[in-house]
């Protein structure tokens, strides 16, 4: 049907979620609002349009960080609701629409929006986190993101032949550092103390963030809450 | 450098404006003034940069201490993981000038890479994560330096919110209580290459590397600057104060040529989540916007940024797009390497060259550096560890500078 200036109402996206509720979207938009960092990150918006002019993901995607302020501004739930469950995950966290001449914080309304996601379980956002476990995984254990021996070929295969070299050299090549605290070091990115993985994991457990592992991924979140609680029970 | 280059000099010429720089009508408060307070309450405890420190001018016009030893090294887990040479450069520059520093065991990643790119994490968890940290090197008397630009910008954007929201506070507290350790913010937060930048002339007193033959195009962080952008280091002399002075000013003390390009402004890429498991977007932003832009407006030998994410974006992006024919084949390196290169770090004990992935060979041939040599020594080392007459590379085989042949 062609828009007509009846039919034509900018602001109001169509229903693309009818099978979540009104009620349950306005949920999700409130818990976002209710974050104390909010009145940081939202000032109002002056279409500008300067964030997305400087926004690496609006070159690739259908995404547009102007978007997302004006929808929050505007307290529109039904397009909020599709922000949440489909834009936030474009968006590159390179902070450079901090740019905006308003003060507005698009990409930490994108992170308020996916903590909001992760921890009410979206399946759209367990889908788009289904391949990146293993990196939740040792983040969490080891407290780090990255290790030598995440360079696998079926990992990285488009970093080139190089990274089958750097696996079948990671023993030897890691001994050959010179830095003490990475020499020989495979499976962390470097060499940390007990302790202080215990003081990791004790963060985790204090602050909930284990709770919202567990509505992302409860398989996870038993193996992670098994090695830890052994640890923290073994002192 | 050819006539068609369009120079940092050409474009200063056309747009650079005077820039004022008043501290009393900057439009954001200074946080130091806050830390204060709260620790005047008795409810942080800020610690001190320690002397010898040298202050900077930043953004708009505040000074910044920037300590140059006594140093508790945050290290970044892609550069210990994936570019091992980009930690050891920075540790053997320290070395160089028998700086006092700390390597430390007791420090975790900030852990802000995997929020940015999942969110599985809260305010507070973050916020414990780095006073963790935070208080960890305050209980060992040396000040953290911050290797990362992510950890750095992360850290800098929770601090603000520890200081503006004290449910925040409250909650870290509790949580560092059941460990023993107090809430200690420092009194600046501060990275690496901010150390490199006001090192730069040290480092070109101790050249061995002539590199003027280098041109070089420089990615500016966005971690770095973007977040919390007052607390960044700017110069009017570098760029006409209109962009960050670091990574620029070393490279131009050392005698490379530092070349524009258009889309200095634009990230890398590298998206946090994306470049692990979405790296469609990473691999084209980086080559599209980042390295056929630098070919095409300056064609240099090499690009110097000073993040880990970036050197890795950047540098691992451009092998499928070989494939595809695209213009590609610019070198990557940190700041710190560099800086240790011109001053004669072992391309590979230190440097580590061996695991960049862009074809650095070019860059150290036009450096009249005969990589093959020291490639082959660095295999003779590697056969002693295989064969277990050598248990690893230590400080010891790689602290001497080499002497070119």
């Amino acid at each position: 049907m062609p828009t007509t200036i009846e039919s034509w109402n900018p602001g109001k996206a169509e229903n693309r979620h009818p099978d979540v509720t009104y009620d349950e979207k306005e949920r999700l938009f409130l818990e976002v609002k209710n974050d104390p960092r909010y009145s940081d990150f939202l000032y109002g918006c002056y279409e500008c349009g300067i964030c997305v002019s400087t926004c690496p993901s609006a070159r690739f995607y259908d995404y547009s960080p102007r978007v997302i302020a004006q929808a929050m501004a505007r307290e529109d739930i039904e397009r909020v609701y599709d922000i949440i469950s489909e834009d936030i995950w474009n968006c590159a966290q390179c902070f450079s629409c901090l740019r905006c001449p308003r003060g507005n914080n698009p990409g930490g309304l994108v992170t308020l929006l996916r903590e909001v996601a992760v921890k009410n379980g979206l399946q759209e956002t367990k889908d788009v986190l289904q391949g990146y476990s293993r990196v939740i995984y040792k983040v969490m254990l080891k407290g780090n993101q990255v290790s030598p021996d995440m360079l696998q070929p079926d990992f990285f295969p488009d970093w080139g032949p190089w990274v089958k070299e750097f696996s079948a050299n990671m023993p030897v090549w890691r001994k050959a550092i010179p830095v003490d605290t990475l020499r020989g070091v495979t499976d962390a990115a470097w060499r940390t103390d007990r302790k202080t993985l215990l003081e990791l994991y004790t963060i985790w457990f204090e602050t909930g963030n284990m709770d919202i592992i567990k509505e992302i991924d409860e398989g996870l979140y038993d193996l992670l809450a098994d090695v830890m609680q052994e640890e923290l029970e073994e002192g | 450098m050819t006539e068609n280059l369009t120079t940092v000099e050409q474009i200063l010429e056309r747009k650079s404006h005077a820039v004022t720089r008043d501290p009393n009508v900057a439009p954001t408060h200074d946080i130091r003034e806050t830390l204060f307070e709260l620790e005047a309450k008795g409810e942080i405890i800020v610690q001190r940069v320690p002397e010898p420190y040298v202050e900077m001018v930043t953004k708009y016009g505040r000074t910044k201490k920037i300590p140059i030893e006594h140093t508790w090294h945050h290290k970044s887990c892609g550069q210990c993981g994936h570019i091992p040479g980009y930690s050891s450069s920075i540790f053997w520059l320290h070395r160089q000038f028998g700086l006092d520093y700390l390597d430390p065991t007791d420090q975790t990643s900030c852990t802000g890479w995997n929020y940015y790119a999942s969110a599985t994490s809260n305010a507070s968890a973050q916020a414990a994560v780095m006073s963790r940290n935070f208080s960890a090197a305050y209980q060992t008397g040396y000040f953290p330096m911050i290797h990362c630009g992510t950890s750095y910008g992360h850290y800098k954007e929770i601090r603000e919110q520890l200081v503006h929201h004290k449910e925040l506070r409250d909650d870290v507290r509790r949580i560092l209580d059941k460990m023993g350790k107090p809430l200690v913010i420092p009194e600046e937060i501060v990275h690496y290459s901010e150390w490199v930048h006001v090192m730069r002339n040290k480092f070109a007193e101790k050249q061995v590397v002539d590199m003027s033959p280098i041109t070089a195009t420089v990615h500016p962080a966005c971690h770095y600057y973007k977040i919390v952008a007052e607390d960044a280091i700017y110069d009017p002399d570098i760029y006409g104060g209109q962009r960050t002075a670091v990574v620029t000013a070393v490279l131009e003390a050392l005698g490379i040529n530092v070349a524009d390009y258009s889309t200095w402004f634009d990230c890398c890429g590298f998206g946090f989540r994306h470049v692990l498991v979405q790296r469609d977007f990473t691999r084209s932003f980086a080559v599209l916007r980042k390295i056929e832009t630098m070919k095409n407006e300056a064609n240099p030998d090499l690009t110097v940024t000073h993040d880990t994410g970036c050197v890795t974006t950047l540098d691992k992006s451009q092998f499928a797009a070989k494939a595809h024919d695209r213009k590609v084949g610019i070198p990557v390196l940190s700041d710190a390497q560099v800086a240790a290169l011109a001053m004669g770090a072992h391309p590979f004990r230190v440097v580590q060259f061996h695991w960049h992935s862009t074809d650095w060979r070019p860059f150290l041939d036009k450096l009249g550096i005969n990589w093959q040599k020291y490639w082959d020594e660095f295999q003779s080392d590697l056969d002693a560890i295989r064969a277990g007459t050598k248990s690893g590379i230590t400080w010891e085989d790689a602290d001497k500078p080499v002497v070119y042949a």
